[in-house]
């Protein structure tokens, strides 16, 4: 294959396509779309955590002029599927879950779905809600994982055990590690639920067309879950179609279906069109949330620091239903020991149901619970060493070449001692305390898959073609989810066929029309998408270059593809426009366009309990550098300097690099201080933005991103992903800083300010 | 139970200088009528409740969560959405300096920074950091971590100033 010489698109900051229309207003999300004689969907929600539906009368809300149906779970064609969670490969091993439409005889959490209304307003959907009468019996509930884990605890779902999974990775033999050991630290960490308070909250809008299908017009990040809502319906998959909006976030919340099936059976039992949007609150009691961990981590080390031993026992909270529970566990497997090298290794994990909100997909995807535990045991170890934290680590990574616990080589640029120089470097000057401000400095490195686990056979289709007039289309079911997953791939393309951007038109998430790319997950878009749109360009070139080499009588080697021309890269001066040569290759009957598939390597899994060999495709690594000012009396934490240092492989487009890893160390940021959903007793507590608390422009510091391109990534052009890592070593790196101002280590996130205040106090008494 | 008959009265809103009616209950929100009544779906929703800002609108020059305040309040008041801010044809400076900057990614909150950046800089066309963040204090962002939102308005500031001191 001819290889481009010199990048002209490819690494440097370029506006995304989807901005201009994003700043003018113009981009239609999901409620923003409308049809003529659409119905408002509305859902009723459990009020208790559990309870035994003894019966519901749904008669009276029925008989509300402009109520069109009211559904619940025997009107669901088939309302409990064990499913796969969108995934296409048969796994056993604990991975499928049980998907229940609408709740029957009992509810589970507090918010399950009970009823379904379709009305001619919202006004009147919102009012037969509150006619529909529901008889609950209430039912003692488990709402912590231990208790639920005891033989006698609650049965979240009668008949079956809370336990969901157990796994265990193992290397060497634990008690000789430890036994080998100078020092040993002990400690447990905790980590909350956490929303991803995405500004749109969930919405679509579906009907019927003329052919009797069922469209989906939704915000997501998983358009092939119109598979899954087929089988509700029990309609062909083939009558089910899903078209993907332009997403306002979606940080694995949108991942599970959110309103689809709803919507599907709606416009399905009344023929007409049907909107659904939640409301705030709603979103944040009904969707899933971010695992909390309980994390009990022992870590051993030789007197210079050599690390030989890490145990760790991690608990999940799964909450009422499995949703992808046991996936997000095994990336924490994986990733429980850290980018370190360490002789004996033994992890525990399982996850465990609760009568809590269930937990699925939350940025990071299993990576931030462990790294705030093994990278807050670092300084702990280092404390105890009376070494500087930032050479403990320097000891102890792994390099490319090295096994990770599960026995996996790391075959790609293990960049963490750079990552890391990087980091500490830029924070500068320390800056000046006073009165009651204590300044400290902390850091935290982390991994963190990119791409998704390698026995899923995972693919992506991307189709590329050249129109007569040299314009460009390219087709591809990626859902873009304001990570700049389209424009990506037109930032590829033009750089292999010559075009400029504003020549190029990317359609995207129609499983109708554009070539199914999998899920917006995992971060693996970039990896994947980008590799199958690059592969299709590269197609697309190749037909043009021969065709062009016959007409310039030159070999195609020679040539190549720039500001729509083609060209002799050996300066004869020759040259062809590129509608020339389209216009010739048409008429020669060449097909313009190609349709690739890039296949993930696979390598299997041969059994889940204990986990081995292979897993991800690679991995992502970075360091966070934290400067805070914490007051002693209030408890009251500033981060004053925020760097985000990380191996990217290549930048594609340099500003959508940047705006993730700024982005993701503000979601970091969050969960370091601020943000907890709280349940007491199942019941949410914080259930607006006023209570559940994300970060405000007057909370952050302005993060400083560096980029280390080892171009060693399994992206395109040797990229790596960037949008889940960037999240990944925040908090630990926040808390290193706050122990190094105070000398207190808080063991629970978020990090607020009474947790604080009650550490100072402790400490006094204790003296 | 019955439908009541529908309480309320024609309100005539001028919106982004044109003027537009629409039958408004008296509990109404402006929110509701801009995007359910008059088709403004750039004006978004995020919470309903004031708590996101995403909904912002200018009332007079002065940015509001158009969630909190009632349709018939904003009868003879000036609207401005982001579609009055710029247009395609011509685009506001701050929207090209978002574009440029890389200050929008999913895109959601950015209608309501603009407008809270427009006010900002209507009243402080020269604000320093610190003034730019106390102004979109109120628009939750949940993607960027707020930098290239705050490096744009910084910039388009700048801008603007140069463009009028160079009419005058």
């Amino acid at each position: 294959m001819n290889e481009k010489t010199e990048l002209k698109i490819i690494g440097k900051p370029i506006p995304r396509h989807d901005a201009w229309e994003k700043a003018l207003g113009l981009t239609c999300y999901a409620d923003d779309f409308s049809m003529p004689g659409m119905l408002y969907g509305k859902v009723l929600r459990s009020r208790y955590p559990s309870a035994r539906i003894l019966f519901v009368d749904t008669s009276k809300a029925e008989r509300l002029s402009g109520v069109r149906v009211v559904l619940t779970a025997k009107d669901v064609p088939q309302n409990e599927s064990v499913t796969r969670f969108g995934q296409t490969h048969t796994m056993g091993g604990g991975f499928e879950g049980l998907y229940r439409v609408l709740a029957d005889k009992k509810v589970h959490f507090m918010g399950e779905a009970v009823a379904l209304v379709a009305a001619e307003t919202e006004e009147i959907a919102r009012r037969a809600l509150g006619l529909i009468k529901v008889d609950y019996q209430p039912l003692p509930g488990v709402f912590d994982p231990i208790e639920a884990m005891k033989p006698d605890a609650p049965q979240v779902e009668e008949g079956k055990s809370n336990i969901v999974t157990h796994y265990e990775v193992v290397k060497g033999n634990i008690e000789e590690g430890f036994s080998e050991a100078d020092v040993v630290v002990e400690n447990t960490y905790r980590v909350p639920f956490v929303d991803h308070a995405y500004l749109e909250a969930e919405s679509g809008v579906a009907w019927i067309d003329e052919d009797g299908v069922i469209t989906i017009r939704v915000s997501t990040q998983v358009i092939e879950h119109f598979r899954g809502v087929a089988d509700v319906l029990g309609l062909p998959h083939n009558r089910v179609r899903v078209i993907g909006t332009y997403v306002g976030g979606g940080f694995g919340g949108k991942e599970d279906i959110t309103v689809e099936t709803f919507l599907a059976l709606l416009t399905f039992k009344t023929g007409r069109p049907v909107k659904l949007t939640y409301t705030r609150e709603e979103s944040i009691l009904c969707h899933s949330k971010r695992h909390p961990y309980i994390m009990e981590y022992k870590t051993g080390a030789k007197k210079d620091g050599r690390l030989t031993a890490l145990q760790a026992k991690l608990i999940s909270d799964a909450g009422a239903y499995v949703y992808l529970s046991p996936w997000v566990l095994l990336y924490s497997m994986v990733d429980a020991a850290g980018p370190y090298r360490i002789p004996h290794v033994k992890i525990d994990g399982c996850t465990v149901l609760t009568n809590n909100t269930f937990t699925s997909a939350n940025r990071g995807f299993g990576a931030p619970q462990p790294c705030f535990a093994y990278e807050s045991q670092m300084d702990e170890l280092a404390k105890k060493l009376k070494m500087d934290p930032i050479e403990i680590r320097k000891i102890n990574y792994l390099e490319k070449g090295e096994a990770l616990a599960t026995g996996q080589i790391l075959e790609h640029q293990v960049a963490l001692k750079e990552t890391t120089d990087g980091a500490f470097h830029a924070l500068g000057k320390k800056t000046h305390e006073e009165g009651n401000l204590k300044i400290g400095r902390g850091l935290a490195s982390g991994m963190t898959s990119y791409g998704r686990m390698v026995f899923l056979h995972d693919t992506s289709r991307s189709y590329v073609s050249i129109e007569m007039d040299g314009s460009v289309t390219i087709r591809t079911g990626v859902q873009d989810i304001g990570g700049g997953q389209a424009s990506s791939l037109c930032h590829i393309v033009a750089e292999i066929l010559g075009v400029p951007l504003e020549d190029i038109k990317v359609y995207i998430a129609d499983t109708a029309l554009t070539p199914l790319a999998g899920t917006t997950t995992a971060t693996r878009q970039l990896y994947m998408s980008g590799n199958a749109t690059l592969m299709a360009a590269q197609e697309v070139r190749k037909t043009l270059l021969k065709k062009a080499g016959e007409m310039m009588r030159m070999d195609p080697e020679r040539l190549d593809l720039v500001d729509q021309e083609v060209v002799d890269r050996e300066g004869s001066g020759k040259s062809l426009t590129l509608k020339e040569v389209v216009k010739v290759c048409a008429s020669d009957g060449l097909p313009l366009y190609h349709v690739a598939l890039f296949k993930a390597p696979f390598r299997n899994l041969t059994q889940y309990e204990r986990i081995e060999g292979d897993v991800f495709p690679d991995f992502t690594f970075g360091t966070h550098a934290v400067e805070v000012a914490v007051d002693e009396e209030t408890g009251k934490v500033e981060v004053l300097k925020l760097i985000s240092c990380f191996d990217v492989g290549r930048a594609i487009n340099r500003l959508s690099v940047e705006g993730q890893l700024e982005g993701g160390a503000i979601y970091g940021m969050g969960y370091g201080l601020t943000e907890e959903v709280i349940l007491e007793k199942g019941v949410t507590l914080t259930p607006s933005l006023s209570e559940y608390l994300v970060p405000t422009s007057m909370d952050v510091p302005d993060v400083q991103t560096i980029l280390i391109e080892s171009g060693d990534g399994v992206g395109p052009f040797g990229a790596k992903g960037v949008g889940e890592p960037s999240v990944c070593s925040v908090a630990p790196a926040i808390s290193n800083a706050i122990c190094d101002a105070i000398g207190i280590r808080i063991f629970d996130l978020p990090i607020t300010s009474e947790k604080i205040v009650r550490g100072i106090k402790e400490k006094k008494e204790v003296r | 139970m019955k439908d009541k008959k529908q309480v309320g009265k024609e309100v005539i809103l001028k919106i982004n200088g044109r003027e537009e009616k629409a039958f408004c209950q008296p509990g109404e929100t402006l929110l509701h009528v801009l995007r359910n009544k008059l088709n403004h779906t750039e004006v978004k929703e995020g919470c309903g409740k004031g708590d996101c800002g995403a909904c912002t609108i200018l009332l007079d020059g002065i940015p509001v969560d158009s969630c909190l305040v009632l349709a018939y309040q904003a009868e003879g008041k000036r609207i401005l959405t982001v579609k009055g801010l710029g247009t395609p044809e011509k685009m506001h400076p701050l929207q090209k300096k978002f574009v440029e900057k890389g200050a929008i990614q999913c895109g959601f909150c950015i209608p309501g920074q603009l407008l809270s950046a427009e006010a900002l800089l209507e009243k402080n066309p020269k604000p320093c950091r610190e003034e730019i963040k106390r102004a979109i204090s109120g628009n939750l962002c949940r993607c960027t971590g707020y930098k290239k939102i705050i490096d744009a308005i910084e910039d388009a500031s700048q801008k603007l100033r140069r463009t009028m001191s160079d009419k005058r």
